[in-house]
């Protein structure tokens, strides 16, 4: 039976389920349920908790122990995770795998403990300096967030790539029934690449400093093979209800929850509504957005901020179509109404 | 049919377990639920409220704009949220702490839920409880049976206080219950 769960233990569990060895954070409303459920559980289960004095200490610890091929994973809310992004650069540019959970909340600045989607530009387009991506998953469930915060771990190991799961905070605080559907694993093959002591083999380093001439141009283009090969094969999204639909809202995490009532809503009202909810926000499904980009559709990106994704939404759609956006930002909540007030303006 | 409660009362009034309880008895219950507690500056003494949604079909956003249920614990939540409900919705009102003398035009359930927690009971902290019972009957979608599990779930760690919160869900429905009945009468 499913069992009703917070949010930001969904992820922590999904998180121990793919065999979490290490947490460091530090706490911030509304994610300090991660640190504090943590903080109990890698204790009993034999494993490394740190509550670091300082988020950037949290986020160089982890750079420290995913170096040496564990699974590791730091947690903040916006302001946070503002102070994390040097750390996450580096690993970007070390290759990586390490977990970052953002429970976003209003900002700008210390902004305030509501939740909010206004950091995806700091997520998707590289919060910290440099030609860098990080893969960022959007979960809009408490079951998503179980699964991404389990799946998050082999993709960062498979593409030795930082992942972020960019989160808010109703979503994090929210409790939902769920159903842990994911085997627990605790053994991982050797690293070849991981700092593990060099006795009995050759010495191996990991470094961002790469001065010689020639040699970090060629360190980005073996990043950027990289980003590629990771938008042709992990691109995620949910497609509802958009194949006859001549409104099409593209909404992810917490807005795309009221987006798809509204699209509902709508086509009982005989508006033909569909909804593009992206699941992966780097990869982003541009593919489809310009499938579903024709002369006689409209879009309308829905989020809480004023206007971050819909650039995407703009980049994919590329002209052929119209894109109207909606959004309220500093952790006020979009309602269903205000969606389909919106939508039902657009038919025109 | 979508509804979506509102539990509000001060901080210590176990208005965020209610909720948690509702959603696991809907989810006994084989519904969809969630439950959005409100979060951070609420401190005992303080107001908290948390918003259930109970549905047949899946839920889209877990807050409410104009909920449909509202149990009140105490009168500043009262005051909050009977001017944001919807027409025609359910109160639940703790009368031990709210007077029974509404200006709203929706008639609230009052139901004296301290006082029977307290003197019923024998365990004031219930109250919460109490009224959640008198909301099962009223809304007839969740079963008492099911809002029984609920409650073994919620007290797994502190057995000792099934049997007590269990008493308490039963006479909140027993009250809503009697008051049908004297009304058939």
């Amino acid at each position: 039976m499913k069992k009703l769960v917070k949010g930001n233990i969904a992820l922590c569990d999904g998180a121990l389920d793919a065999g979490l060895k290490a947490y460091f954070g530090y706490p911030i409303t509304p994610q300090t349920e991660i640190p504090e459920y943590l903080a109990k559980k890698m204790v009993e289960q034999n494993k490394v908790f740190v509550q670091a004095e300082s988020e950037i200490a949290a986020a160089n610890m982890v750079l420290g122990a995913v170096a040496t091929g564990v699974r590791a994973m730091t947690s903040s809310a916006s302001p946070g995770i503002s102070l994390k992004q040097e750390a996450i650069s580096y690993m970007a540019a070390l290759e990586l795998p390490a977990v970052v959970v953002n429970v976003q909340r209003g900002g700008p600045g210390l902004g305030n403990i509501a939740g909010s989607q206004s950091d995806y530009f700091q997520a998707v387009k590289g919060g910290g300096h440099g030609d860098y991506k990080i893969l960022v998953l959007a979960p809009n469930s408490v079951q998503e967030m179980y699964e991404m915060g389990y799946d998050s771990f082999d993709l960062s190991q498979k593409y030795r790539i930082p992942v972020m799961i960019l989160s808010d905070g109703i979503i994090g605080q929210m409790m939902e029934p769920v159903e842990y559907n994911r085997q627990a694993k605790a053994d991982f093959p050797a690293q070849d690449w991981a700092l593990t002591g060099c006795a009995g083999r050759q010495p191996r380093s990991l470094k961002s400093l790469l001065m010689k001439e020639g040699i970090l141009e060629q360190h980005n283009l073996v990043l950027q093979k990289k980003y590629k090969l990771i938008m042709q094969e992990e691109v995620k999204y949910e497609n509802f209800m958009t194949e006859d639909a001549s409104i099409i809202v593209a909404a992810f995490g917490i807005s795309s929850r009221v987006a798809k009532s509204a699209v509902k809503e709508a086509r009982t009202a005989g508006i033909k509504a569909g909804l593009l909810r992206p699941k992966t926000l780097f990869p982003f499904p541009y593919e489809v957005i310009a499938s579903l980009a024709k002369p006689n559709v409209k879009f309308l990106t829905v989020e809480l901020n004023h206007g971050q994704m819909v650039e995407d939404v703009r980049l994919a759609v590329n002209g052929k179509c119209s894109v109207d956006f909606l959004g309220r930002a500093g952790g006020a909540v979009i309602g269903e109404q205000e969606v389909i007030d919106k939508i039902k303006s657009m038919r025109g | 049919m979508q509804n979506e409660i509102v539990i509000a009362g001060f901080g210590g009034q176990g208005v965020i377990l209610a909720g948690a309880l509702i959603a696991q008895g809907a989810l006994e219950q084989g519904m969809f639920t969630t439950c959005f507690p409100s979060y951070g500056a609420e401190m005992r003494g303080g107001t908290a409220n948390t918003t259930v949604i109970v549905s047949e079909e899946e839920i889209g956003s877990p807050v409410s704009a104009r909920p449909n249920i509202l149990i009140s614990l105490n009168e500043p939540s009262f005051e909050r949220f009977m001017p944001k409900i919807a027409d025609n919705s359910i109160v639940i009102a703790n009368s031990s702490m709210i007077p029974e003398t509404s200006k709203y035009p929706i008639k609230p359930y009052f139901i004296a839920a301290t006082d029977i927690a307290d003197k019923e009971i024998g365990n004031v902290k219930s109250a919460n409880f109490v009224a959640v019972g008198a909301l099962i009957k009223i809304l007839n979608v969740i079963s008492l049976e099911n809002i029984f599990k609920a409650c073994e779930k919620a007290f797994q760690k502190k057995p000792n206080l099934i049997d007590i919160n269990k008493k308490a869900l039963q006479a909140g429905f027993n009250f809503i219950k009697n008051i049908a009945g004297a009304n058939k009468k």
